[in-house]
C-alpha cells in the first residue's frame, strides 16, 4: 500500500469550471487541498507581436479589443491613452466623458456576467439565468449606443468614433433607471440567499497582507480591504470630475473578511456605483468635438513622425490594466507594446485562497477573481531544438528583462 | 410454474413501464425547471431523444479501467432498481413479489444502485471519478440513517398497534394507512418524517443541492466522467427509473390511497378499468412527488459542500427524526 494519502487532481487545461484554458494542479487529501500549482500559458495568441510587426496603430486599436472578449473597452482605452501620451495628442473633453460612459456600461455588463457565471459555478443555475436575463438590458443599450453588442469599436486615437446623441443618452438613462429599479432584486438574490451564503462565506479568504504582497488588483484587492482603484488613485477620462471612491465591503456591512462573499458585495456595489457614475457623466457632459484629428491619414502620418513612450492605466472590471507603448520615428507599427492584464496579478492569489480549502471550493474561488486567461497570456516559451515548452528560472528572466530594457533605452 | 411466468412477465412489464414513465417524469422535471428559470426548456420527449442518441454512440473504455466491473456497474444499477419495483404495489395492483418482510429487502436493494455507481466510479480509473465515488459513499452514509429511522419507527408502531400482522410489509401500510393511526400529535410526527423522506429522495437522486457525486463544475460529472454511449445510457435510464422507485416507496408508505374505493360508489366501470384508473392516479402522485422533491429543490438552491450535507443529515434531520420518533412513540403507547 502507498502510505501517502494524497493524490493529484488536474483541473484544466480544459475543465467545466474554467471557461478558458489554464491548469491548476491540486494535491488533495480526500476533499482537502494541500498543494496548489498554477500553470498558465495555454492560450498564447501573439497579439503584441502583431501590433509590433504587422499592424499600423489604428489597426492595433481593433486588435486590442480582441485581447479580451469582455474588457473590449478597457484594452483599447488603455492602448489609445498610451499612444496619446507617446505622441502628445490632446483628447477633447467630450471624448473623455464618452469614454468614461462606455467604460462604465462595460463594467455593468461584465459584473453581471460574472455574477451569473459565479452562480453557475456553485450549481445555482436559476440565478445564472436570472442575472443573464437582467444583463440583456445593458447589452441592448450598448448595441444602441455604440452600434455593436459586444466588441464596441468606439475608441480612436485622440478621441472616440461615435458621439452620444440626445436619443442615445435617453436610451442610456432608461437602462440606468432599469438597473436602479432592479438593483435591490439582484442584491437580495446574491446577498441574502442562504445557500449562496453557505457556499461563499469564509471560502477562499485572501488576507490584506497577501493581497498587498501578491499585488492583487481590482475587486479582489478591494474585497480584501485594499482601497485600490485607478479611477480614484490616478483619475483618467472624466473620473476626476465625477467624485469616484473605491468600494470596499465594509461599506456594506462594516466588516472585511476577504472571502468570496465580500467579492460579491464589492462587485454588486460597483454595479450601482457605475450606474450613478453614468448618470452623473451624462448630466455633466460638455459639448464640443469628439476626436482630436478626424483625418485618419493625417493621424497615421503624425504617429509615424512621433517618437516617445507612453503608459495607459485603466481600471478594467477585473482590476488595473496597463499598456506600455513605444513609438519610433519613421516606423509605423509600435516599436514596443506591452500589455499587463489584471488577471495576471489575480492568478497568484489563487494559491493562498485555495490552500486548506475543499475541492468543492475550486470553481467558485477561481471564478471569484473573474479570471480572463487569454488576456493574461502574453508569452509562451518554446525550446525549438527539443520542440517542447519549458519553464524559465528567475535568473534567466532577470537577465532577459535587463536585455529588453537596454534595447528600449538605446533610443533615448 | 404459473408464479414463475407471472414473475417474469411482471418484471418485464414493470421494467418497460418504469423506464418509459421515468423518462417522461424527467421531461416534465426539465420543462418545469426551465419555466421557473425564465427559459423555454426542451420538449417533453427530450429525454427519449437523449437516450436514443446515447445508444447510437460508442462505448469508450478508458485504458486504466477494470473492464468487467466498469461494464457491469450500469447494468447492476438499472437491474436492482427495477427489482425494487417488484416489491412495491402500483396503484391497486399488488406487488409482484410481495411478502411479509418486503420493506427490509427494499431497504437493502436501495443501497445497490449507489454501490454500483461507486464501484463503477472507482473502476473507471480517473481521479475525478474517484473523488465522485468517495462523495457518493459519503452521501450514501448520510441519508441511510434518517431513512431507516422512518421505516423502523413505523414498523414498531404497527407491531404495537396490530400485534400478529407482518409490520415490515407494504401490504400492512396499504391496509392501515399511517395517517389514520394517530392523534394530531402523532400525525405531526408523521409529517416530519414525510419531509425527511422527501429530502432523502433528493439526496438519493443526487440532484442539486445534493448532487456532489456529479458536481459538473467541480469534478466534471464525477462518477460518470468516463462513461459514454450505451453504458452511460443505462445510467441515464437508471436515473429515470430511480425517481419512479423512490416516489413509489414514499407513496407506499405515506400515501397508499387509491381512487377506486372512493369513486366506485358513484361510477360503475368494468373491473379492469379500475386498475387503469388507480395506476393513472399512482402516476399522478409520482409526478407531484418528483416535482416537490427534485424539481423545486434543484431550481431553488445552490449545490452544498460535502461537510454541509453530512451536517444536514446527521445533525438537523437526525434531531428532527428523533423528535418525530418520540411523538409517534408517545402517541402509540397512549401516553398522550
Amino acid at each position: 500500500m502507498n502510505d501517502d494519502p494524497t493524490f493529484i487532481i488536474p483541473v484544466g487545461p480544459v475543465h467545466p469550471a474554467l471557461k478558458e484554458p489554464i491548469q491548476l494542479v491540486l494535491t488533495v487529501d480526500g476533499e482537502r487541498i494541500v498543494g496548489v500549482d498554477v500553470k498558465c500559458s495555454q492560450v498564447h495568441r501573439g497579439i503584441e507581436w502583431l501590433g509590433m510587426n504587422r499592424n499600423n496603430p489604428i489597426q492595433s486599436i481593433y486588435l486590442s479589443e480582441r485581447v479580451c472578449g469582455i474588457c473590449n473597452v478597457c484594452h483599447p482605452y488603455c492602448m489609445v491613452m498610451a499612444v496619446e501620451e507617446a505622441a502628445g495628442i490632446e483628447v477633447p473633453e467630450r471624448a473623455d466623458y464618452i469614454r468614461t460612459i462606455v467604460a462604465e456600461l462595460e463594467r455593468i455588463h461584465s459584473h453581471l456576467l460574472w455574477a451569473g457565471v459565479a452562480a453557475h459555478e456553485i450549481g445555482f443555475d436559476t440565478v445564472f439565468h436570472y442575472t443573464w436575463a437582467l444583463r440583456e438590458e445593458i447589452m441592448d443599450t450598448i448595441e444602441y449606443v455604440t452600434g455593436n453588442r459586444v466588441t464596441k469599436a468606439i475608441m480612436m486615437i485622440g478621441g472616440v468614433r461615435r458621439d452620444i446623441t440626445t436619443e442615445r443618452a435617453e436610451r442610456i438613462k432608461k437602462a440606468t433607471a432599469y438597473y436602479l429599479e432592479n438593483f435591490q432584486k439582484i442584491a437580495d438574490i446574491f446577498l441574502h440567499d442562504k445557500s449562496i451564503k453557505m457556499r461563499t462565506r469564509n471560502v477562499g479568504i485572501l488576507t490584506k497582507e497577501d493581497a498587498l504582497k501578491l499585488c492583487a488588483v481590482g475587486p479582489v484587492a478591494r474585497a480584501s480591504g485594499v482601497p485600490k482603484d485607478v479611477r480614484q488613485d490616478a483619475p483618467y477620462g472624466a473620473y476626476a470630475e465625477l467624485d469616484m471612491k473605491a468600494i470596499t465591503p465594509d461599506m456594506y456591512n462594516g466588516e472585511i473578511v476577504g472571502d468570496v462573499y465580500d467579492r460579491i458585495i464589492v462587485r454588486l456595489l460597483e454595479v450601482k456605483q457605475s450606474v450613478e457614475l453614468i448618470n452623473a457623466a451624462l448630466d455633466n457632459m460638455p459639448s464640443g468635438e469628439i476626436v482630436a484629428e478626424k483625418n485618419l491619414v493625417k493621424l497615421l502620418a503624425m504617429l509615424k513622425r512621433a517618437d516617445g513612450e507612453g503608459i495607459g492605466r485603466v481600471e478594467a472590471p477585473r482590476g488595473e490594466d496597463i499598456h506600455y507603448v513605444r513609438l519610433e520615428k519613421g516606423k509605423e507599427p509600435f516599436m514596443s507594446w506591452k500589455i499587463r492584464a489584471p488577471t495576471y496579478n489575480n492568478v497568484l492569489p489563487w494559491i493562498p485562497m485555495l490552500l486548506g480549502g475543499e475541492i468543492a471550493d475550486v470553481p467558485i474561488v477561481a471564478a471569484s477573481t473573474d479570471p480572463c486567461m487569454s488576456c493574461l497570456n502574453r508569452v509562451t516559451v518554446v525550446d525549438e531544438s527539443r520542440n517542447r515548452e519549458f519553464a524559465l528560472t528567475k535568473e534567466m528572466m532577470h537577465e532577459m528583462s535587463i536585455r529588453k530594457t537596454r534595447r528600449l533605452m538605446r533610443n533615448d | 410454474m404459473i408464479n414463475l411466468i407471472y414473475g417474469i412477465a411482471g418484471t418485464f412489464v414493470l421494467g418497460v413501464f418504469a423506464i418509459l414513465f421515468g423518462l417522461s417524469v424527467k421531461g416534465i422535471d426539465r420543462k418545469i425547471s426551465a419555466r421557473m428559470q425564465w427559459r423555454i426548456g426542451p420538449p417533453l420527449r427530450q429525454p427519449f431523444r437523449d437516450v436514443r442518441k446515447l445508444l447510437l454512440k460508442d462505448n469508450v473504455l478508458p485504458d486504466n479501467a477494470v473492464p468487467w466491473i466498469y461494464n457491469a456497474a450500469p447494468i447492476i444499477c438499472l437491474a436492482s432498481l427495477i427489482t425494487i419495483l417488484l416489491f412495491i404495489p402500483i396503484g391497486s395492483i399488488p406487488a409482484v413479489l410481495g411478502s411479509s418482510g418486503d420493506i427490509i429487502v427494499v431497504l437493502y436493494l436501495l443501497i445497490v444502485p449507489s454501490i454500483a455507481i461507486i464501484v463503477g466510479g472507482f473502476s473507471s480509473g480517473s481521479p475525478f471519478a474517484s473523488v465522485g465515488a468517495q462523495r457518493e459513499m459519503v452521501l450514501l452514509i448520510s441519508y441511510e440513517l434518517p431513512l431507516s429511522m422512518i421505516i423502523f419507527t413505523f414498523a414498531w408502531a404497527y407491531s404495537v398497534l396490530y400485534p400478529g400482522i407482518p409490520a415490515l410489509s407494504f401490504s400492512t401500510f396499504e391496509k392501515y394507512p399511517i395517517w389514520n393511526q394517530f392523534s394530531p400529535i402523532g400525525m405531526f410526527g408523521v409529517g416530519i418524517f414525510l419531509i425527511i423522506a422527501l429530502l432523502v429522495t433528493t439526496a438519493e437522486m443526487a440532484k442539486i443541492p445534493f448532487d456532489i457525486p456529479e458536481a459538473e463544475t467541480e469534478i466534471a460529472e464525477g462518477v460518470f466522467v468516463e462513461y459514454s454511449g450505451r453504458n452511460f445510457a443505462l445510467f441515464y435510464l437508471a436515473d429515470a427509473v430511480k425517481i419512479v422507485v423512490l416516489s413509489a416507496i414514499i407513496i407506499a408508505i405515506f400515501f397508499p390511497y387509491n381512487l377506486s374505493p372512493w369513486l366506485s360508489a358513484y361510477i360503475t366501470l368494468p373491473h379492469w378499468l379500475w386498475y387503469v384508473v388507480d395506476v393513472l392516479f399512482f402516476m399522478l402522485k409520482v409526478v407531484v412527488l418528483s416535482i416537490i422533491a427534485v424539481t423545486f429543490l434543484r431550481t431553488a438552491l445552490a449545490r452544498l459542500k460535502v461537510d454541509q450535507i453530512v451536517r444536514i443529515y446527521w445533525f438537523h434531520l437526525f434531531i428532527a427524526g428523533v423528535a418525530a420518533m418520540i411523538l409517534i412513540a408517545l402517541d402509540t403507547m397512549g401516553v398522550l
